[in-house]
């Protein structure tokens, strides 16, 4: 099995992924860093980063086009900002039979809320960009940082889920009217839709009609982009790193992610426990606890306490990471300590580097 | 401040937060503490999976209601009950109110429910908070408590009623919104408890926050809450050696090296999370009601009850208005 820095150094993919909270977003950051101390040509894929790293970055908004930053290393650092809406209108327009049609769905207001709205668009906008990146030969690894998903299932599942939706048989009864037998269908289609109508307002659906039938003919493009994309996710070349936190419930999420990526028949090939309480010294807690129990109101006492506490803390951080561990198996898995300070800056970086990826 | 005033200021609260800062189990404390405190409450929450009902020993949460700790005993607790919400129930719920029961099912089953929320994005958000809104009204607990999504989606989320006016323009989703902003801004009846952590990055987030909910929502703010903050431990500053000498006793080999060292990551972190408080102070004229970091990996009932109790002393030392 690979180590994490052979990953760095030799994949062509590094995917981030893991809730919310738990360092997702640095990690990937870190990486690219690294990867780019390796000499190599690194561009990392950021979403909604804290402000302080989106400018340490180079980050100041929303541009889709990597931004390069300047640094003491061999190889390239690249970063950029996810622009859910215009990586998505550039999908509609590679895949657009005449600029027209093109045109006509960015100009229509259900296409505009779709960027914003429907589930699932931003992480297969994330994949989107992944996937374009990944054409261009001026880069030699693309690591991208994932949108927080309660389910893993959510992201690799988003370009299908979203052509499903384009495709959907409700609105193709509406855009191919009178096809003989299906006409009794669509009668009964669109006497669902006035109802719906009812509630929401009937601009509402007229602009979701509009906008299915400026699609028309769009879908095939859409779907075999998708599976390009599926089959890129489950390329020997690319590498799904699980970050996660050792509290109870972030590695729970980590194992269901890490079930469901097993599912789709993606492994996990290095698992990132950011947040780890250091340990100090090897007794067992409980015995450090009645140590400090009969030394109550001395500061020997006070220290006993404290040091009880972490040891507690850091053992059962312990005990949750063995099962995350297990599931992952036989990826690597490194433990972050819990930092003094926050990662905001390339110092920063530099400094989580060198936990993350030890000479 | 008394808890009991405290907790009956608004029906409504709704706390939120960064992801990993630890709004849920702000969510129980702030239950228990109004239960301690004699009031009924009720833990609203959005996203399904979570880790509510372990912190009160029990199993998972359905859409109906589940008592998580029973009212009365000795002390007159108020009963804290929970529940979820999802949009597809609240989509149910809201047509069989308006007649429409015949076409819910398949708005639901077709998939015309993602295509209806895509053409009028937020209609989801209202569908949930006109829900919540309907529960308020019913007056189903004496406090209710929105565990609300992670803070940018929060904004999105609170922000749903006024942008969905703008879309929907006339029927009863527009109704519905409007209610729904009614009570969003009406500071009797919701405040927004908004949590943190004492580090950087979430503090500066918490700050941004408050003030768009403030200027985009016009939502009334509580006093904010911060977690996971290192409780002092009198004895740190002291050499494990002397101290021991002190204590007429000795330490075993490696046991000095171990207790300085954990001291000093103590107070190290305690430093930095002054430096933080003092920053939050400063950036935004909110209370602070702080809230113990638990050192363990999960918080069950003995946990909750030690935050639910730091919690009501906590709002005993609020001024009288806040």
């Amino acid at each position: 099995m690979a180590t994490l820095r052979e990953l760095v150094e030799q994949r062509r993919i590094l995917v981030c992924c893991g809730s919310g909270g738990v360092g997702k977003t640095t990690t990937a950051a870190v990486l690219a860093l690294e990867a780019a101390r390796a000499g190599r040509r690194a561009v990392v894929v950021t979403i909604d980063p804290a402000k302080r790293l989106a400018d340490a970055l180079g980050l100041e908004g929303l541009t889709g086009t990597p931004s390069r930053i300047d640094g003491d290393w061999p190889g390239e650092l690249w970063a950029l900002m996810l622009d859910t809406k215009s990586t998505f209108d550039d999908l509609v327009v590679e895949n657009a039979s005449s600029p027209e049609q093109g045109e006509r769905i960015l100009a229509n207001r259900f296409y505009r809320n779709i960027s914003g709205a429907l589930s699932g668009t931003q992480e297969y906008m994330a994949m989107e960009k992944l996937y374009e990146l990944n054409q261009r030969t001026d880069f030699d690894v693309v690591v991208v940082d994932t949108p927080p998903t309660r389910n893993a299932l959510d992201f690799i599942d988003a370009p299908r889920r979203l052509t499903r939706f384009l495709d959907h048989r409700l609105f193709r009864m509406i855009t191919s009217p009178s096809r003989g037998v299906l006409k009794a269908v669509n009668v009964a289609a669109q006497t669902f839709l006035r109802t719906v109508a009812k509630v929401v307002g009937a601009e509402v659906i007229d602009d979701a009609v509009a906008f299915f039938q400026a699609f028309e003919g769009m879908e095939q493009g859409f779907r075999d982009r998708a599976d390009a994309v599926f089959h890129l996710l489950s390329d020997d070349d690319t590498a799904f790193v699980l970050v996660a936190s050792p509290r109870r419930d972030t590695i729970e999420e980590a194992t269901f992610f890490a079930e469901k990526l097993g599912e789709a028949d993606i492994s996990v090939r290095a698992l990132i426990v950011n947040r780890m309480h250091p340990r100090f010294g090897d007794g067992l807690a409980e015995a450090t606890r009645e140590r400090a129990a009969t030394l109550e109101g001395t500061d020997l006492g006070g220290l006993y306490r404290n040091l009880a506490d972490f040891q507690l803390v850091a053992s059962r951080e312990d005990e949750h990471l063995a099962g995350l561990a297990d599931a992952v198996s036989p990826a690597p898995v490194v433990r972050v300590p819990f930092l003094s300070s926050d990662v905001h800056d390339l110092d920063g970086l530099t400094e989580l580097a060198a936990h993350i990826l030890p000479d | 401040m008394d808890p009991a005033r405290f907790f009956a200021a608004s029906r409504l609260v709704i706390v939120a937060g960064k992801g990993g800062v630890g709004k849920t189990v702000v969510s129980a404390a702030l239950a228990r503490a109004a239960s301690r405190a004699g009031l009924s409450s009720l833990v609203i929450e959005v996203e399904g999976k979570s880790g509510l009902p372990a912190m009160f020993g029990q199993g998972a949460l359905e859409y109906a209601d589940a008592v998580l700790h029973p009212g009365g005993g000795p002390q007159g607790d108020g009963e804290v009950r929970a529940r979820t919400i999802t949009p597809d129930e609240a989509l149910l719920d809201y047509l069989k109110d308006h007649g429409l029961s015949r076409i819910s099912k398949r708005l639901v089953s077709s998939g015309a429910l993602d295509v209806v929320a895509t053409a009028a994005p937020g209609i989801k958000d209202i569908l949930i908070l006109g829900k919540v809104k309907q529960l308020e009204r019913a007056g189903v607990a004496d406090l209710l408590i929105l565990d609300a999504p992670a803070a940018g989606h929060a904004i999105t989320f609170l922000q749903a009623a006024r942008a969905l006016l703008d879309t929907v323009r006339v029927g009863p989703i527009n109704a519905q919104a409007r209610e729904v902003l009614e009570m969003l801004t009406d500071h009797d009846r919701c405040r927004v408890v908004l949590v943190t952590l004492p580090e950087e990055t979430p503090v500066n987030e918490l700050v941004d926050t408050a003030f768009s909910l403030e200027d985009r929502v016009g939502i009334g703010l509580a006093p904010v809450v911060v977690n996971g903050l290192y409780d002092d431990v009198p004895g740190l500053a002291a050499d494990p050696a002397s101290a021991a000498s002190q204590a007429d006793t000795t330490l075993r080999e490696g046991e000095a090296e171990a207790l300085a060292e954990a001291a000093r990551f103590r107070s190290d972190r305690m430093a930095l999370q002054e430096e933080q408080l003092g920053r939050l102070a400063g950036a935004l004229p909110l209370e602070q009601l702080r809230l113990p970091f638990v050192f363990t990996t999960e918080i069950g009932p003995a946990e909750l009850e030690g935050l639910a109790e730091r919690l009501l002393v906590e709002v005993e030392r609020l001024p009288e208005v806040v």
